[in-house]
């Protein structure tokens, strides 16, 4: 198992660095926020405010497109299958596929605390709410990848999901409906847990949604495999 | 039969529609089987059944002696199935494209090195699959298979679409897993290619076995003007009854040197096919 997985990882890193959709992802983020935090200097804008607005951004797209985009990708091309007919389980692949993923955005979201100064226990914070809000985002693109045919179909539901994710954070800032519908989100909580990262305290409410949220997601996927496998 | 792949009365039906009908077929060990049908005859699908990838609605399809529906991954190690429409990932190089494989199956970079160079890729090794020619990403396909040192071997029409060079190199290569006794499963509307490869073909028309045997005992069978034609020198072309008498004329025109080519006149494949069928194999 150790080393089918094994395989996956080393296919994906080879391949990412040839992949600049994928490569995209993993660092526009980052290196905006780098930008950003160093170019703009407003008094009026709260402390690291780049960094809190785009972490929950990257937390919303990077691992939910990757990750459907490589699943969508393999299946449309027939190699998942042939990977499938080389003793390669759907577990295997999957684990190996969102490992990967996780540990690159969890290197983009080390970026994104370099450029919040966080160090000692809210380092450790702010890493752990990325990694949970990463993971989240991992299931919801493994279950629109699993359940979709091709990349057209996979961006089709993608992009929509990826928006409402990432976007309504930013825009809860402007309007107390949407902030109601924000909070009902993983990434509305993520949004809050970072927003506090210096002073965190976690309410059950934030640990309920994003449980809620990683449930769905798990269910989600559970239904697409179910439907569609990996084949 | 252990070793081969046994079709028992299979049939599949999609939509209400079958597209393969009965189909027996019995492969022994170290065999090259053709199956040659038109586009859509079924080939594909048989395929499909006898490597796992579909399950057929009646029948029962063995593969090393178990039935192809319960074939699990050690089973895949010993099968090798090189269709067109598995994919080869672009974006890695051909070697990488092996790698992959060879670190799922546990084999050195040695023999991944020794695998290119048989199948004639080792200079372009780095070469990205996306950069490659049809017939070289069907050298790789098969080279992806011929890694892993497989008992059975599946071929999807391996040479469609190539040219001739591609074509006598990829023939090169299924000679020499027939001399390693590997099992070999081809499919094909090529009917030079059966001809000159396979041990036994079966002809496939709209899901039916209509013909199988050996090619060249196919032909005879199927040689009803039984007539040997002389090329003479001087230009002309002769007919000859293939009777009793044949031999005396013959002699005569041997006697006094005429003879350029002479042949017998039995059909190829083509003609065994439409005759049976009224249709192309390429139709």
């Amino acid at each position: 198992m150790i080393r089918n997985i094994k395989a996956i990882l080393w296919k994906q890193i080879k391949d990412t660095f040839k992949n600049k959709t994928i490569l995209i992802q993993f660092i526009m983020f980052p290196v905006l926020t780098l930008l950003m935090e160093n170019a703009v200097n407003i008094e009026e804008l709260p402390e690291h405010f780049f960094v809190k607005l785009f972490a929950v951004m990257y937390v919303g797209m990077a691992p939910l497109t990757a990750m459907s985009a490589v699943i969508s990708e393999e299946k449309e091309k027939n190699t998942l299958r042939v990977l499938l007919m080389s003793n390669v389980k759907s577990m295997e692949y999957l684990l190996g596929v969102g490992i990967y993923i996780w540990a690159v955005c969890m290197i983009g979201a080390g970026v994104f605390s370099i450029c919040g100064k966080y160090k000692g226990s809210t380092l450790c914070a702010f890493m752990l709410i990325m990694a949970v809000g990463i993971l989240v985002s991992i299931l919801i693109g493994a279950a629109i990848g699993t359940w979709s045919k091709n990349q057209m179909m996979a961006t089709s539901v993608t992009v929509p999901v990826m928006m409402v994710v990432s976007f309504l954070p930013m825009l809860s800032m402007f309007n107390t409906s949407i902030e109601k519908l924000e909070k009902l989100t993983y990434s509305g909580q993520i949004h809050t847990l970072i927003g506090n990262v210096e002073n965190l305290e976690i309410s059950v409410e934030n640990v309920l949604v994003i449980c809620i949220n990683m449930a769905i997601a798990v269910l989600g996927f559970w239904f697409s495999y179910r439907r569609s496998g990996l084949e | 039969m252990k070793n081969g792949i046994e079709i028992m009365n299979v049939e599949q039906t999609f939509n209400g529609k079958k597209v393969l009908n009965g189909i027996n077929v019995k492969i022994e060990k170290g065999e090259i089987f053709g199956l040659l049908g038109p586009s859509g005859a079924g080939k594909t699908t048989l395929i499909k059944i006898l490597t796992g990838q579909l399950k057929q609605t009646e029948g029962k399809a063995e593969i090393l002696g178990k039935d192809a529906r319960k074939l699990t991954g050690e089973d895949y190690k010993k099968i090798g199935i090189m269709m067109d429409n598995f994919g080869l990932y672009e974006r890695l190089s051909c070697f990488d494209n092996l790698k992959l494989f060879a670190k799922i199956y546990e084999i050195t970079d040695d023999e991944i090195s020794g695998i290119l160079k048989e199948v004639g890729l080792l200079e372009a090794k780095k070469a990205l699959a996306m950069n490659l020619s049809k017939g070289m990403r069907n050298r790789l396909q098969l080279a992806r298979v011929l890694m892993l040192k497989p008992n059975i071997l599946f071929l999807d029409e391996p040479t469609s679409g190539l040219d001739p060079a591609t074509v006598d190199a990829i023939h090169g290569l299924i000679e020499n897993e027939r001399q390693k006794g590997t099992t070999i499963f081809l499919t094909t509307h090529n009917m030079a290619e059966a001809e000159k490869l396979c041990d036994n073909v079966a002809l496939l028309n709209e899901g039916k076995i209509v013909e199988y045997g050996n090619p060249k005992e196919l032909c005879r069978k199927y040689n009803h003007q039984k007539k040997i034609k002389l090329h003479l020198y001087d230009g002309q072309n002769i007919e000859l009854e293939h009777d009793k008498s044949v031999a005396k004329i013959l002699n005569r025109y041997f006697e006094q040197g005429l003879v350029e080519t002479i042949h017998s006149t039995e059909p190829d494949l083509e003609l065994v096919f439409m005759e049976l069928t009224g249709r192309k194999l390429d139709k």
